[in-house]
């Protein structure tokens, strides 16, 4: 790959500059390397990839569709489930909510023929793509999702969402999707499941599962290689040399050998990566921090990397004051991306494999506060979108007058929609994952 | 090839240079390669006594506030009942703004003493004692995420230093130790609602490991922990709603309390052994907590060293020094098969290569990625370790973490190697030192004094092969400073670099 590498004593090529190459040259050849990553799929075409790839494919398992992808959407802070699904034609919800209620001829219905239709409940008017998902039956809605005695730490919940355990306060350290996995013995090269971000999604821990995480597709790889094309090759050529027996021991599994595998499957891995989110998308997203994660999700998703599931986040909905403008910004960027998303899926010819799910870790109190805004409260609703979900408006909205002080009362525990996800969708164990069974709220189609 | 079980010391002559890098990279974060030589010349017992000097206590990190977060005092609450009466929302709505403030105070100065501790980590020398710090906060696991209160997170940090060589006075500690008590609840420990938490990890986690104890023993020892409670940022025993009827614990039975429950945990054989897989699995081998899963030839050495804890009663101190000097700890078996923790990563990057200071938030944000946010484990269980530490995602951070300690890179930015600072006294030259000077024009002589270092026994000959090939192409010669920047990236990027 590196055409123009100059051994030393290149004197006569102007100054030499320590590396063996003249720094001109050298910037020339930099770019090119830029460049050919970018477009040029050949760059794959190194012995330790074609040895790693094959550690990358997905080992079939009878009875597990390992095609299906589930995309999770985290809405972190706290999203106003209220005025999300919005009870617009009851007193009760414009007395609590005063200036920050929606009025009643703003809220989109659910259309006709819909679970949740005609039940004086509607979308946030921001909400328009998602209505148009439901109107073509590729959204789902599922209100007043929490857990008995909910806590309301942002940490605190979030961690109780995480790993599934509303009994232990979240603090049992491993995820309802890591967990699944460990159950399962998913691998997938190391990347059964891939978050963007920096900081991989405790959901995704599991004894043995790990999420792999980068914010930005060139984040997941080794930097030290944009140093000079001679230290990406010795490294290259390191890690293309096979491992010699060393003084391994009949005790005990080499632990060179599993960093070893572990590197060429993380340079696999980040050359699949980059080279998936390098090509355009089948149509443009959003600008918005969500748009870009699930463009890069699409991208991943169309290159069929052996992932199931992707996580995102979409953060700010702690709106304990002036949420009359952060938080309708907030749910048209959710509603544009995952429509862009969801088209994208479309065209590429994957939809029929895709859900998507999104949450948040509470919702708000009933009443406003005197800012403007509304503070921490409970239970709330969570979309399921894509192709294989069954439409519609699902579960009772949360009384507004039988309150548990001041909070609604979930109805649904969260771990119903886990159960429907993983069970249903992924054909994982969800009792395993979750600790043991619970109804799956039944929102994957029968003939998915 | 069977494994050396015994806890004697090595034989002179197996103290060579490579036994000295053992030895430096366990006991402490390693070294420049001058330094390791150092450490070989000293011979072992004096590199051992200096491993096992304990540091001078640090100075505490600066806005530190014992009141950033406080319930609300008498005149508030008067204040708080009088406007509740007359506005119920508007008061609500105080109280909130309030709570609100203090975790935003809390939250900065949590981020304060992360960094403090970061900084810290990179303050030469005392590396033993530091890694004692880290092994009691992964073990005496608490997350400021539920103490929510960095003051006490600092109070048992400071806690763990002082008693970091003497597991009896840590176990005493922590049954009086505020963010503890606060981590499992056990302020909410009450005669007449008893809360089992603390029992039960005392009992499962921090002293005996599972099945050395019956369901029975959490129940009673819950109720000698009742009472055991937090005020005002101290330990304070309410004796009032401590349960004072008798107990029976691992079959004895009297009054107990807190101290005395943990007194009784002490005298078992059991405890000692725990203590002894503990430190087996910082300092030796990555066999993970399940004892089942443990390699019996394994076992057997847990168990010769948990008899030395218990001979030298938790004192730390010998028992470390017969560890570290012993034949099993030197086994082949044992030497650059463990992997390296992110602090290990982080630490023995900056000291093998001396690299220049760098942005501490960056550190930390790195040692976050690695997945070891400091003062927050995911769990009372702690950091799982060893292989769990290392996925592909993680592989890279580190990577992308020696990058940037050693040239100033972050990903995604631009940067040609020949942009690197050399100058001064982190001139990487400097690390030549110990080289001949005649050789330090050899490709081959320059990487292999490299590689010993960086990279230790494992790195085998064909494998060098690509760092020589590298060396040799260098048209200013191998010990150009930045040949030497961009031989040092590649070197940390090995899968070799990740063990020690």
């Amino acid at each position: 790959m590196c055409t123009d590498y100059h051994p030393l004593s290149s004197n006569d090529r102007g100054a030499d500059d320590g590396l063996g190459f003249t720094r001109r040259s050298l910037l020339g050849a930099g770019l090119t390397m830029v460049s050919a990553a970018a477009t040029v799929p050949g760059f794959v075409s190194r012995a330790g990839v074609a040895m790693a790839d094959t550690s990358m494919r997905v080992s079939s398992r009878a009875g597990v569709p390992e095609e299906r992808v589930l995309v999770v959407v985290q809405l972190s802070g706290g999203n106003d489930g209220l005025n999300t699904i919005v009870p617009a034609s009851r007193s009760a919800y414009h007395r609590a909510r005063g200036d920050l209620a929606v009025g009643e001829r703003e809220v989109l219905s659910i259309p006709n023929g819909f679970a949740g239709a005609d039940t004086g409940v509607g979308l946030h008017p921001m909400l328009r793509e998602v209505g148009e998902l439901m109107g073509s039956g590729r959204a789902a809605v599922v209100q007043g999702v929490g857990y008995p005695n909910p806590n309301r730490s942002h940490f605190v919940s979030m961690d109780i969402w995480h790993t599934a355990s509303p009994e232990k306060q979240g603090s049992t350290g491993r995820g309802w999707i890591g967990r699944a996995f460990d159950a399962a013995g998913h691998d997938a090269g190391g990347m059964a499941c891939v978050s963007l971000g920096s900081e991989a999604p405790l959901a995704a821990l599991g004894e043995h599962s790990r999420a792999v995480s980068f914010s930005h597709a060139e984040t997941f790889r080794w930097s030290g290689a944009d140093l000079h094309p001679a230290v990406a090759q010795a490294y290259d050529a390191a890690l293309d040399t096979p491992l010699t027996q060393g003084a391994s021991s009949a005790l005990d599994e080499d632990p060179l050998a599993f960093v070893q595998r572990t590197a060429l499957d993380a340079r696999a891995a980040s050359e699949k990566v980059r080279k998936a989110v390098a090509g355009s998308a089948e149509r443009s997203f959003p600008g918005s921090s969500l748009g870009r994660q699930l463009e890069m999700v699409s991208k991943m998703i169309r290159a069929g990397l052996p992932t199931r599931v992707y996580y995102v986040n979409h953060g700010g909905f702690d709106t304990h004051a002036g949420q009359r403008f952060a938080h309708p910004n907030l749910l048209r960027q959710f509603s544009e991306a995952v429509s862009a998303f969801q088209e994208s899926l479309e065209l590429s010819g994957d939809a029929s494999r895709v859900v998507t799910m999104a949450f948040s870790e509470f919702g708000r109190r009933v009443q406003a506060n005197a800012s403007g805004g509304t503070d921490h409260g409970v239970a709330g609703p969570v979309f399921l979108l894509g192709d294989p979900v069954k439409p519609g408006l699902w579960g009772e909205h949360p009384s507004l007058t039988d309150l548990d002080d001041g909070d609604l009362k979930h109805a649904i525990d969260f771990r119903s929609v886990y159960a429907d996800v993983l069970g249903n969708w992924l054909k994982l164990d969800d009792a395993a994952a979750l600790g043991r069974r619970f109804r799956p709220t039944g929102l994957i189609r029968d003939s998915a | 090839m069977s494994l050396d079980r015994s806890l004697n010391p090595i034989s002179p002559a197996a103290w060579t240079p490579a036994a000295a890098r053992h030895l430096a990279l366990r006991a402490g974060f390693g070294g420049t390669p001058r330094q390791l030589a150092a450490v070989h010349e000293s011979g072992l017992e004096a590199a051992v006594d200096a491993f096992l000097k304990p540091a001078d206590p640090p100075a505490a990190p600066e806005g530190l506030d014992p009141d950033v977060v406080t319930p609300p005092s008498e005149e508030e609450r008067r204040q708080y009942r009088r406007l509740r009466g007359e506005d119920a929302a508007a008061a609500r709505e105080a109280a909130q703004r309030r709570r609100q403030q203090q975790r935003r105070n809390d939250r900065r100065m949590f981020r304060d003493l992360q960094h403090w501790w970061v900084e810290r980590l990179l303050d030469p020398p005392a590396s033993l004692h530091e890694r004692l710090v880290l092994l009691w906060h992964n073990h005496f696991a608490t997350g400021h995420r539920t103490v929510r209160d960095a003051y006490l997170m600092w109070r048992q940090h400071a806690m763990f230093r002082e008693q970091a060589f003497d597991f009896a006075a840590l176990a005493q500690g922590i049954v009086r130790d505020p963010a503890m008590l606060k981590y499992l609840n056990n302020d909410r420990n009450l005669r007449a609602e008893p809360n089992e938490n603390l029992a039960r990890e005392l009992l499962e986690l921090f002293m005996l490991g599972a099945g050395n104890y019956r369901e029975s023993d959490i129940k009673e020892g819950a109720r000698a922990l009742t009472g055991f409670s937090v005020e005002d940022d101290e330990f304070r025993f309410r004796r009032f709603v401590h349960d004072s009827q008798t107990k029976t614990i691992l079959g004895r039975s009297g009054d107990f309390d807190g101290d005395d429950f943990v007194e009784l945990l002490l005298r078992q054989d059991a405890c000692a052994r725990f203590v002894a897989h503990k430190l087996y699995d910082h300092f030796v081998f990555d066999v993970g907590d399940d004892w089942a899963k443990v390699p019996r030839q394994r076992q057997a050495v847990i168990r010769s060293l948990g008899q030395r804890v218990k001979r030298h009663r938790y004192d730390l101190v010998p028992v470390m020094r017969e560890l570290l000097t012993s034949r099993h700890f030197f086994d082949p078996a044992n030497v650059g098969r463990k992997i390296k923790s992110p602090p290990q990563f982080l630490v023995g990057t900056v000291r093998s290569l001396n690299t220049p200071p760098r942005r501490t938030q960056t550190l930390h944000e790195a040692m976050t990625q690695m997945g070891m946010t400091l003062f927050d484990p995911p769990s009372v269980n702690g950091w799982d370790g060893g292989r769990a530490w290392i996925n592909t995602s993680t592989l890279f951070v580190r990577q992308n973490l020696a990058t940037y300690l050693i040239t100033g890179k972050t990903p995604g930015e631009p940067f040609d190697v020949r942009d690197a600072q050399v100058s001064g006294r982190h001139d990487p030259r400097g690390l030549l030192d110990g080289l001949e000077t005649s050789r330090r024009d050899d490709p081959q002589a320059v990487v292999d004094h490299f590689a010993d270092a960086l990279l230790g026994p494992h790195v085998s000959e064909s494998r060098r092969g690509a760092l020589y090939a590298f060396a040799e192409q260098r048209g200013r010669g191998p010990s150009d400073p930045h040949a030497l920047l961009g031989l040092f990236c590649a070197m940390t990027a090995m899968p070799e670099y990740q063990l020690c």
